[in-house]
């Protein structure tokens, strides 16, 4: 196998199969060897799948989030008849408190909204993050310096107030640039307001990747054949980064479906009939001591999600990274 | 040995001229303002023709990696004149630089850090092809493959990642990608002082294979002199930021006239203890000056043995005594120029006369170690000069 003018290596092991396989095979062998990270993925997907399809789902179990049922309730104070907010055949996991409207299918359309706005807020977050980050990084002097102070800016803002101050303004302005209004521009002003404030800590940490990284000697090899800047930035610099970069985004996209939770509880989060996680969440508190599977379900869920991307960030990073084990 | 090329003939793959490289010191603070210079590279010419190798030495600190790097325009000079393969480079924008950094390519010390870890090797060697457009006959992958096996590395680990491999293999890798479009020069920034003794050798042979076949001018930067001499026509010692003596390898090794150049040969370990013992080292007094705030006159005059007022005042010019045999030197060492017989195949330094070196090398004659043939892969002797030298 090893051939004459080899020196020495631990390379001299591997079959022709291995040396034959794309980057992508690479990483997705290593992925699948790792079989809690296979299973978080899976329940991941599940999660994503339950959410775009709510609505199938919901007509074949014969659920829906919006309709009441006052039989499901008592006429006394309107709690839940039945055990654990009422669990029943009918509704599977309850009703809610005052209404009787079915908490699965509440769930399945919270689900729907939270990931909507977590993960689109997250790509934004990573894009903008990564972009400006590297940017700032490589480029240093007056662009650093600009970029930077842009950041300090957004850090120093005090971001719960400005959220509270500016929805009604922007929900606003964003209805008159032809964004439906109601809930759909209250999603977008989440979705942008989260990515807005999210993106300088993750620039941060870019940014310092980036003075390590554009010092190696690769980076001048690259100069030295004449690559164009974004060929350095991008194929050179980039693919170093993909592990800070991927363990923020799976530590963001837990956070945000919570802070969209904590906006939610305060106001300007989707507005009923509609509701996500934090709506749910929020509505939890009143009934705790009465009824505490309100928190827990949406509860359970929440970390599920979380721990199931924390996992699958993590073993994604670990299959990218070229030292360690082989397949 | 193919190293008699003779140079002279022909456009030079790479001329210098003049260039100057300084570094701006700036004071701390809310508003730096510049305070000063650092004179990392001052005034210094040379060419180096098709084929041919030219050593670039001298201690740490005196510029020569910086050289390197200015000349492929990776560092911006401050001023000269810098020529590939007839092209002046000098005055070209980054953009303008891409289709002329095809003549050129960099070979890096230290193989773990030139080569990007998140790429295969295949990525690596080919990115030559991709960055410049070139599209080889036969496909990338093809020509990719071809110069893996050339330059010793199995075609099959094309999709492997450098932490694969080890250091030697890696600089083969380096040297694969820097040969992959033929340049006409490649700058070589200490390209074995990384690699073990044995492995040195294996890269300096496979560069002079590669010179050989494809016409390639190496500007060989080292600080080994036993490597230096192993692979170059010509030697060029620098010193603070320029050239004290520059002459074909025969010459500087044999025929030394810089007192620069006498101090580095006699810091270079003898393999056999007694004549290490017996011989003498030139001790060089004083530590290297700031580059920042370089000595008037001959920048080497504080340190120099031979040293008289003149130097203090007058720099000296680049001078050539005798054919090819440039120094800048009021007083060189001329003594036995052309009267000593030169000794055996391999013949070292020469015994000097001459006052301040009287009774030099009584010992042996075989100062100059030949790495990986005789010594190479014994012991793991110390390369470098060492630092006791400079004190």
């Amino acid at each position: 196998m090893s051939k004459t003018g080899v020196i020495d290596g631990p390379a001299a092991l591997a079959s022709d199969e291995v040396a034959s396989r794309s980057l992508r095979q690479i990483v997705w062998a290593r992925l699948r060897r790792d079989r809690l990270a296979m299973v978080c993925l899976i329940i991941l997907i599940f999660l994503y799948l339950i959410a775009i399809f709510a609505p199938l789902i919901c007509d074949l179990l014969g659920v829906d989030p919006y309709s009441f049922d006052k039989e499901s309730i008592s006429d006394s104070g309107g709690g839940p008849v039945g055990a654990w907010g009422g669990i029943s055949t009918e509704h599977p996991l309850g009703v809610e408190w005052g209404t009787g409207r079915d908490i699965f299918a509440q769930l399945l359309y919270g689900l729907r909204i939270s990931l909507l706005i977590a993960t689109t807020a997250t790509i934004l977050t990573v894009f903008f993050g990564t972009v400006l980050g590297i940017v700032s990084g490589y480029a240093r002097g007056k662009t650093d310096a600009v970029i930077g102070r842009i950041m300090d800016l957004i850090l120093a803002f005090p971001f719960l107030l400005i959220i509270l101050a500016l929805s009604g303004v922007l929900t606003q302005r964003l209805t008159d640039l032809g964004v439906p209004d109601g809930n759909p521009s209250r999603i977008m002003y989440l979705i942008i307001v989260l990515s807005i404030f999210g993106w300088p800590y993750l620039a941060r940490i870019v940014r310092g990747q980036v003075l390590s990284v554009r010092e190696r000697e690769f980076v001048e090899a690259s100069i030295a054949m004449g690559a164009s800047r974004y060929r350095i930035l991008f194929k050179e610099i980039l693919p170093n980064l993909w592990a800070p970069i991927l363990v923020y985004a799976t530590l963001t996209l837990p956070t945000y479906i919570g802070t969209e939770a904590a906006l939610s509880f305060l106001g300007i989060g989707v507005l009923p009939p509609d509701t996500s996680f934090g709506g749910m969440l929020g509505n939890s508190v009143s009934y705790f001591s009465v009824v505490p599977s309100y928190l827990f379900i949406p509860g359970t869920v929440l970390v599920v999600l979380v721990v199931t991307f924390n996992l699958v960030g993590d073993a994604v990073r670990d299959a990218l990274d070229p030292r360690a084990g082989r397949v | 040995m193919s190293q008699s090329v003779e140079p002279a003939a022909g456009v030079p793959a790479l001329r210098v001229s003049d260039l100057r490289t300084y570094f701006p010191v700036r004071s701390k603070g809310l508003f730096p303002k510049t305070i000063g210079q650092v004179k990392a590279v001052d005034g210094v010419s040379f060419e180096v023709y098709p084929g041919e190798t030219l050593g670039l030495v001298g201690e740490s600190g005196c510029g020569k990696s910086t050289t390197g790097r200015s000349v492929l325009r990776l560092i911006e000079p401050t001023s000269g004149r810098i020529e590939f393969d007839g092209v002046d480079v000098t005055g070209l924008s980054s953009k303008e630089m891409v289709p002329v950094r095809r003549k050129a390519a960099m070979i890096f010390q230290d193989p773990y850090n030139a080569l990007n870890p998140r790429h295969t090797v295949g990525a690596i060697i080919s990115a030559p092809f991709a960055v410049q457009g070139v599209k080889p006959p036969g496909g990338v992958k093809a020509a990719v493959q071809e110069l893996m096996e050339r330059v010793g590395l199995n075609p099959e680990h094309y999709n492997r990642y450098p932490a694969e491999f080890s250091g030697g293999q890696r600089q083969r890798i380096g040297i694969a990608r820097a040969v992959a479009l033929r340049p006409k020069f490649i700058v070589c920034d200490e390209p074995v002082s990384a690699l073990d003794v044995s492995i040195q050798a294996q890269v300096i042979n496979l560069l002079r294979d590669l010179q050989d076949e494809f016409g390639i001018a190496y500007l060989f930067v080292a600080h080994d002199l036993a490597v230096v001499r192993q692979i170059s026509n010509r030697v060029a010692v620098m010193y603070l930021g320029q050239v004290m003596e520059l002459a074909t390898r025969e010459d500087l090794y044999a025929r030394p006239l810089h007192p620069y150049t006498h101090a580095l040969l006699s810091a270079i370990p003898v393999p056999d203890p007694r004549a290490q013992k017996q011989r003498e080292h030139i001790m060089l007094s004083g530590d290297l000056p700031s580059p920042a705030a370089p000595p008037t006159g001959c920048v080497f005059h504080t340190r120099c043995f031979q040293a008289q007022e003149i130097c203090a005042s007058e720099k000296p010019a680049l001078v050539e005594p005798t054919t090819g045999h440039h120094v800048a030197c009021h007083f060189p060492i001329l003594e036995f120029l052309g009267t000593k017989e030169i000794l055996g195949p391999d013949p070292g330094l020469t015994p000097r006369a001459g006052g301040s070196l009287a009774g030099a090398a009584a010992g042996s004659n075989d100062l100059i170690r030949e790495i990986g043939t005789d010594y190479g892969v014994g012991p793991d002797t110390p390369i470098d000069p060492g630092p006791s030298i400079w004190r």
